[in-house]
């Protein structure tokens, strides 16, 4: 038998499916929270979401009939909703509309962990040799340098600033080593959203985002999103970038154990590299998040 | 009976085979997974699957020859006693001591692999083991209860003949020894041995092959009629406190450990080595390359010498002393008095003078017995495939020491010998080099020489973090010129420390008994917790982050800056 959701994992926003990629008038069926749901978007567009019964992926549907609907939201390309009572906003990514950037979704891929593993995850810098080598990071330049966290009491948000790293290939268009700066921010207990210098305009920084539905307490799936200030490489390019990054992740996340997060700090061993990580476990144990987490046992 | 965590009994829980060369093998037993790897110095390793780090499978790590990598963060942990000696995100740092993986008792006997999950029993054979030449035949997984199982082979035998059933989930069945490893509540694997060899090995492994795969199927299919058994829970550990409170930096309260001296000799004139081991054969506590021990000697004081060995290797500890650095009595009493056989306490090993693996090119320079922290460096870089050069210069006359094991090196080791003070200039010059990016030099040997690199790296513009040393004696000038006072927790004491005075003469005055030995900063045996204050350091034992931490001093030449010092005593 799951575990069911606590309260503030079922009220917040989770994200689903890219919007572009829902089918028009056919269903699609996803698991969220360890809910079957189903989803599909009507001749205007708009994704519509439900408590999946007996539907199978592919049926033809009209979304006219689909009465009993979840609260639905998009936003930076994605389909968003909410099992329990949603708040009003979603977090912020500002660098989203400004006019010149591509933006877009890059996929998703299935993990076989709980989300907030995939999180931290992202946050980490001390894998990028080991995981991601001779593209994020390569041997011997495995230092994390310090860098700063701090939990912002009124965004309510981790934000961890001066992340600097060498890297031999930062992002598809940097041909040559150099070290990059990185802020990283977590305005939601399973998204993270990444700035980094970006090799083609100092004053500007390029924006990952990913967003992990969790469809079990052990399982989810990454939703990735890039704000690129990137005018020579190809939306191809860029999307194949970011799957080799992830498909990289994917088999090491995968031998995590335990699957869930623990919240305990005598779990694991943390070092001042993972500043980053303690500072998120402390935000979801004072949160009372428990889905995806082993709790701290009080 | 059902199946216990704690179970003490000996399982196999692999073949031989399963351990190639630099292979590491996923095992289980009772509910727990395990990454069993063959260090090459033949020690097999059986520890927890799991880095403590991130939790990642270890049995997905490298196995580097004496030390497991892990292939999430590079983690390193040694042969042996599965400690971590190198964290790759901070290269420079020393990692705590006290991160050591759980590791499992082992023993390879009969072609197998043998482990249990504590150490309550000692391995014995299993009856009519010796004079055998025993065979391995193929293991035949299960997913069945293990009693099960047991009671499926036992039905396996002749009615003239019962099986004969053995402690620990083992059948006799005529000549044939079945053991059954209880993989988990519901999980098995078979695994027999013949008493020699077959004749034609491949048919009688298929013979017994199929042979097994019938029972196998008989009893998955009356298991698939039970409820499924709960599987067991293993506990993990919780790491310590200090070590979850993330900055790495623990007061080194060196805890001492009795070792017999178990071969001392000439390793060059002047120098004699001496090979530390424990008392019952087990292995020594983790070090890391540049390590130092302090050697308690017999007329009271305190030496530190270097760990020569290379990464796991920890049933002895090597080390080189000089024969005519008698100063004060230390070595000369190591080298006249210390027989083989005798008994020395030491400390765990403390390591100021940390290796960094990041480097794009090392270079380590000593001068004479200097060699000794430099050779196990070589020796780590070395199994690590890591780019070094070792120079080693030597007085006129002055013989090689380790010479064995510095021609196992597989690296550019450079000897010179007899070079004037120029020659020496010069070729450090020339090997130093203008500095570039992620160059690093370690250095060891005389004070003149030390100063000599020194001065040199700095006119080729090596930075000062690039240039790597240590000192086993204080010969800074100690400014005793503050005044303070200091307030004693335990003792419910202040007293007023005066310029010309040092905090432990004072508190002998006050009548307290505090332990000291070198009195200059050096040993360590007058380390002490402070509470509160700020301290100004003027020690060589504590590394810089230590001091950092304000947590801890050495009461023999360190004093106040602030006008008052809480401490712990
Ligand atoms: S999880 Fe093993 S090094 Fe980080
Ligand atoms: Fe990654």
């Amino acid at each position: 038998m799951p575990n069911a959701p606590d309260p503030i994992t079922r009220n917040l926003w989770h994200v689903v499916a890219a919007t572009d990629e829902l089918p028009l008038g056919l269903v699609e069926t996803t698991l969220l929270l360890d809910t079957r749901l189903a989803l599909t978007r009507g001749n205007d567009g708009e994704p519509v979401v439900w408590l999946r019964r007996d539907e199978e992926q592919g049926d033809e549907i009209d979304a006219g009939t689909i009465h009993d609907r979840l609260p639905v939201r998009t936003a930076y390309g994605y389909t968003w909703t909410c099992l329990g009572t949603p708040a009003d906003d979603l977090f912020p990514i500002p660098e989203f509309a400004e006019p010149d950037r591509v933006n877009m979704s890059c996929g998703s891929i299935g993990i076989h962990v709980s989300a907030p593993r995939a999180v931290e995850n992202f946050l980490d810098m001390g894998h990028f040799p080991y995981v991601h080598t001779d593209i994020l990071g390569s041997e011997p330049h495995t230092e994390v340098k310090e860098y700063d966290v701090e939990v912002s009491e009124e965004r309510d948000e981790v934000l961890a600033t001066k992340c600097r790293f060498m890297q031999p290939r930062a992002a598809k268009s940097a041909t040559t080593a150099m070290e990059v700066e990185y802020v990283y921010r977590v305005p939601h207990p399973f998204c993270s959203v990444l700035y980094k210098s970006c090799p083609e305009d100092e004053s500007r920084r390029d924006v990952i985002g990913i967003f992990l539905q969790p469809m079990t307490e052990e399982r989810c799936r990454a939703h990735l999103l890039q704000s690129m200030i990137d005018s020579t490489s190809t939306i191809t390019d860029l999307r194949r970038f970011q799957q080799t990054i992830f498909g990289q992740d994917k088999p090491i996340l995968e031998n995590q154990y335990p699957k869930k997060l623990p919240l305990d700090p005598r779990a694991e061993t943390p070092i001042r590299a993972d500043k980053s990580a303690i500072a998120y476990r402390r935000w979801l144990s004072q949160k009372g998040i428990t889905y995806g987490v082993i709790p701290q046992a009080s | 009976m059902p199946l216990s965590l704690s179970d003490p009994n000996w399982y196999p829980i692999a073949s031989s085979e399963d351990l190639p060369f630099r292979h590491v093998y996923q095992g289980q037993l009772l509910g727990r997974e395990l990454a069993v790897w063959r260090a090459d110095d033949g020690n097999v390793n059986v520890w927890e699957n799991r880095c403590l780090h991130r939790g990642v499978r270890l049995s997905i790590g490298i196995n580097e020859g004496q030390e497991l990598k892990c292939q999430y963060h590079g983690w390193r942990y040694a042969n042996r006693s599965a400690g971590c000696t190198y964290i790759p995100a901070h290269p420079a740092d020393a990692p705590a001591r006290r991160i050591e993986n759980r590791k499992y008792p082992v023993r390879e006997a009969y072609g197998l692999i043998w482990s249990a999950a504590n150490d309550e029993k000692p391995f014995a054979p299993f009856p009519g083991a010796e004079g055998q030449s025993w065979f391995a035949l193929r293991p035949m997984p299960v997913n069945a209860a293990p009693e099960d199982v047991v009671a499926g082979l036992a039905r396996l035998a002749p009615d003239d003949q019962p099986a004969d059933l053995l402690p620990g989930l083992t059948v006799r069945l005529g000549e044939i020894v079945y053991f059954v490893q209880p993989v988990d509540a519901g999980r098995a694997v078979i695994r027999g041995l013949l008493p020699e060899t077959p004749a034609d090995a491949l048919a009688a492994l298929r013979h017994h092959n199929e042979h097994l795969t019938h029972l196998r199927d008989r009893l998955e299919r009356a298991a698939a009629r039970k409820p499924a058994p709960e599987p067991l829970q293993p506990i993990y550990e919780k790491v310590s406190a200090d070590l979850a409170t993330m900055p790495d930096i623990a007061v080194p309260r060196g805890n001492t450990l009795n070792v017999v001296v178990s071969r001392k000799w000439q390793s060059a004139d002047g120098v004699i080595g001496f090979e530390l081991a424990d008392r019952d054969g087990k292995h020594l506590p983790t070090f890391q390359p540049g390590a130092h021990i302090d050697v308690h000697l017999p007329n009271g004081l305190v030496r530190q010498y270097s760990i020569t060995n290379g990464p796991g290797d920890l049933l002895s500890y090597v080390i080189g002393v000089k024969q005519e650095n008698a100063s004060k009595g230390g070595s000369k009493v190591l080298v006249e008095t210390v027989r083989e056989g005798d008994v020395l306490a030491i400390s765990e090993p403390r390591n100021n003078f940390p290796l960094r693996r990041d480097a794009t090119r090392t270079v380590l320079i000593a001068g004479g017995i200097g060699i000794t922290p430099l050779l196990s460096m070589a020796r780590f870089l070395d199994k690590s495939s890591l780019p070094y050069e070792l120079h080693y210069f030597t007085r006129n006359g002055e013989s090689v020491a380790f010479k064995s094991e510095l021609d196992a090196l597989h690296g550019a080791v450079h000897v010179h010998t007899g070079l004037a003070r120029d020659a020496i200039r010069g070729t450090i010059d020339q090997v130093l080099g203008p500095h570039q990016f992620a160059n690093h030099v370690y250095i060891c040997g005389p004070g003149a020489m030390l100063e000599m690199v020194q001065e040199t790296a700095a006119r080729l513009g090596w930075p000062d973090e690039a240039v790597h040393f240590e000192y086993f004696q204080n010969d800074k000038t100690i400014d005793a010129s503050s005044a303070f006072d200091i307030e004693l927790a335990r003792s419910a004491m202040t007293l007023h420390v005066p310029a010309g005075k040092t905090i432990l003469e004072v508190m002998r005055e006050a009548g307290l008994t505090v332990p000291s030995s070198c009195e200059q900063g050096a040993c360590g045996t007058c380390l002490t917790t402070v509470m509160e204050g700020e301290v100004d350091h003027q020690d060589v034992y504590l590394n810089k982050s230590e001091k950092a931490s304000n947590t801890c001093m050495m009461t023999c030449v360190s004093r106040a800056k602030s006008a008052r010092l809480v401490l712990d005593i």
